[in-house]
């Protein structure tokens, strides 16, 4: 109000990490004692947590009574001994390459579909190619490989397979889905609608269920089909609908001109839909669509409920062991560690797009 | 193969005529309604010629494996055991009875996780919010940690957590008097049967409902006077009040069914199952990291010209949140909610991994004992039908009831 404030300069605004603890973490008194309280509460539990992951862990053990005798953390031990058969299932031991050589090729097939260079029509060849390559490998038969059938498959490359594959095959449906359902054609709209709405409205186990139950039924006599073949029609017809309602979001953001503007090109359905449409409709739904493969990959674990060894139940599997009883905290943490690092991938990956998508919009 | 036609139509319109002729008439397969019926007819053949094709595949397996159809088998005896019921079952009940005991109980996880999830899920959201970068931190990992990690592997989890590494009932955990915390599951004491806690109990719903039609009228009477009522306390008032002054006229007794350990059990009290209490940590914990990402997103959607706007017209902090910042934030809030309402009743379908007796439990078990497969399917996806429907049509109308009215 004075003179002397009014010509003051400008107060600086204060750094260094004594001011930094000062606005984050003891900004009023509310939140001194906030941080007070989670401070103590974390001082009390994380030494603990710590000694059982770590210090007061036993990695060397021949079965759970020397691992309890050696220490009164998590028994790591357990998973040096059965990591294989968590990993790869019932997949015969020296085969295991295969299936190791399986994942890191979809991997590597990930981490290329992830960078945009590569995001051109040959991507979906690319993918067709490495599931074909996938299959050769996993059940052999040709190229001096041993047969192996597919009850045997299990573990990481089983889990992989599930998602990739009902992906792949459910992405292309749930296009069609989802132009069907924004079609003029009222008996097409009705028959999509239905099936979207009957399959979201149903829980996936439910879906699992009547695979596994009904399919034998609906076949011809005679005819029938495995029970991963199963499994993975019904992942495909569960991810159809999901990816078909994503789809469908992108295309509704679309602005009537562009429907119009190729119209007036005198471009017919198809080529509207391949050259205008789904161009600027699938890259607005990138991020929903990362977010609902998340989904669909944490999903396939649903297929413990009919006694398929992916990792999930490769993992239950291991703890039946008698000598090994009682790990299965161990167990479930180290099949956590493996879906956590592939969903967060891909989550980060996802934001990062979302947050290029918005950088593009602002322009 | 659709896009064959499509191009000729596209060709043939192409040659520009040189005088607009009067009517344009083209052959009659390139006249865009024609088409459309034609692939109308098409699909809806398609499909009705797959359905006839399954259809008959069933009728003949059915016939040869000797499969009973039809709803018959509803009114025989069941002959199982279920673990939880809420309302009386026993195993000469009849399979209706069973599947009812079913959907009972796949509605109680469902409810009470819809609940706590929403209570948790609002906390978290708001806590990544928080200034203080220790809670938004933590609130950020668990967010983190839980969404990437299937719901089915953290069921596993909770479930060994109880089964496993919670003592007997002999040396179980007492966290309060009277509470048991073992690997049979939470014993906890209930009131007794007495009048004082019906009465309470009654008068606890009165004052519900007096709370909401005394909001009404506060509503009503501040918009014709601009005279603002102390709804909250006067809320908070009615429902605790009624009945506690209930409890009171009935004598205030303390009495209570308390658990107590006979033999290698407990008897008396009532009981959380491993089962139902591994289902709903999942449950709660998973689909509340997912809320709190709507809640947050939600809140992030007002502009901050809001609070300032609110700020400058002298309304307390509470106030703001209250009055400006939710009712917009709702708007963003409720729809993606429903999904997550609608994903809870879908994963409490999950409870047949664990073996807490749920709908499909339930439904499993019949379709395992008569066969008949398609039956038990059917009764699945029409209770699950029923329920999802009926949560997108109340949160639909609450949608409604806050969306923005305009001119």
């Amino acid at each position: 109000m004075t003179d002397a404030t009014m010509t003051a300069a400008p107060l600086k605004p204060a750094t260094g990490p004594i001011q930094w603890l000062r606005d984050n973490l003891f900004a009023s008194p509310f939140h001194a004692l906030v941080t007070v309280l989670i401070a103590w509460f974390l001082f009390m539990s994380l030494p603990g947590l710590l000694d059982w992951l770590l210090f007061d862990a036993v990695f060397h053990a021949n079965n759970v009574r020397e691992c309890r005798a050696a220490g009164s953390g998590a028994c790591w031990a357990f998973i040096g001994e059965k990591h294989r058969l968590i990993l790869f299932g019932l997949y015969p031991y020296d085969e295991q390459w295969r299936p190791m050589l399986v994942v890191l090729l979809l991997l590597a097939m990930v981490g290329v579909s992830c960078m945009r260079r590569f995001w051109t029509k040959w991507l979906a060849p690319m993918w067709a190619a490495t599931l074909v390559l996938v299959g050769i490998l996993m059940w052999g038969g040709v190229l001096g490989l041993t047969y192996v059938e597919n009850a045997k498959w299990g573990g990481l490359p089983l889990t992989m397979i599930l998602a990739f594959v009902a992906i792949a095959v459910a992405m292309p449906l749930g296009v069609l889905l989802a132009l069907g359902r924004r079609s003029d054609l009222p008996a097409i709209r009705a028959i999509c609608t239905i099936y979207i709405e009957l399959v979201r409205g149903v829980p996936a186990v439910s879906l699992l269920f009547m695979a596994s139950v009904m399919l034998p039924l609906l076949l011809p006599e005679g005819m029938s089909i495995d029970k991963l073949l199963r499994a993975q029609i019904a992942l495909i017809v569960y991810a159809s609908a999901y990816l078909a309602e994503v789809v469908r979001g992108g295309l509704q953001s679309l602005s009537k001109g562009q429907y119009e503007a190729a119209d007036a090109l005198g471009l017919s359905y198809w080529q509207k839909q391949r050259l205008v449409i789904l161009p600027q409709a699938l890259r607005i739904t990138i991020p929903p669509l990362v977010n609902t493969i998340i989904t669909v990959f944490k999903d396939t674990s649903l297929v413990v409920i009919i006694g398929l060894y992916d990792l999930m139940n490769a993992a239950k599997a291991s703890i039946v062991d008698p000598a090994w009883r009682g790990s299965s905290i161990e167990a479930y943490a180290f099949v956590s560690v493996i879906y956590f690092a592939f969903c967060y991938f891909m989550s980060k990956y996802s934001q990062g797009i979302e947050r290029r998508l918005a950088k593009a919009q602002q322009r | 193969m659709a896009s064959q036609p499509a191009k000729t139509g596209s060709g043939s319109a192409a040659p520009i005529p040189k005088a607009p002729p009067k009517k344009i008439r083209g052959v009659f397969w390139n006249d865009p309604q024609v088409r459309g019926i034609f692939y109308q007819i098409l699909a809806v053949g398609l499909i009705a010629a797959a359905v006839w094709w399954l259809a008959s595949n069933t009728i003949a397996n059915l016939n040869s494996r000797n499969i009973a159809t039809g709803f018959h088998f509803l009114s025989r005896e069941a002959g199982f055991e279920i673990g939880e019921n809420l309302v009386e079952y026993s195993p000469a009940d009849t399979y209706f009875k069973a599947l009812l005991v079913g959907v009972l109980n796949t509605l109680r996880i469902a409810v009470i996780g819809i609940i706590l999830a929403t209570i948790i899920g609002t906390i978290v959201g708001i806590c990544r919010l928080s200034k203080n970068w220790l809670v938004a931190k933590l609130a950020s990992i668990y967010v983190e940690v839980v969404r990437n990690i299937p719901l089915l592997l953290q069921l596993f989890f909770w479930y060994s957590m109880i089964t496993e590494f919670l003592p007997g009932p002999r040396d179980a955990l007492k966290p309060l008097p009277g509470f048991f915390l073992s690997n049979r599951g939470l014993k906890f004491p209930l009131p007794a049967q007495e009048f004082a806690y019906d009465l309470a109990m009654v008068l606890f719903a009165v004052g519900l409902i007096a709370a909401v039609a005394v909001s009404r009228w506060a509503k009503k009477r501040q918009n014709a006077t601009g005279q603002p009522f102390p709804t909250l306390w006067a809320s908070i008032g009615l429902i605790l009040g009624l009945p506690i002054a209930g409890w009171l006229i009935g004598g205030a007794p303390l009495t209570f069914n308390a658990p107590v350990l006979q033999g290698f059990n407990f008897v008396g009290g009532a009981t959380l199952t491993p089962e139902f209490t591994a289902l709903l940590l999942g449950l709660v914990i998973y689909t509340a990291c997912f809320i709190a990402e709507i809640v947050r997103s939600g809140i992030q959607a007002v502009g901050k010209g809001q609070t300032e706007a609110s700020m400058s017209l002298g309304l307390s902090k509470g106030q703001t949140l209250r009055l400006i910042i939710m009712p917009q934030a709702l708007r963003v809030i409720v729809p993606p909610m429903t999904s997550q309402y609608l994903n809870i009743t879908k994963n409490s379908s999950l409870a047949v991994a664990i073996g807490y007796p749920d709908i499909v439990s339930v439904a499993n078990t019949t379709l395992n004992q008569t066969g008949q497969a398609i039956e038990g399917v059917a009764i699945i996806m029409a209770v699950f039908l029923t329920i999802s429907l009926s949560i997108a049509a109340f949160m639909g109308w609450y949608n409604k009831h806050i969306a923005l009215v305009e001119r």
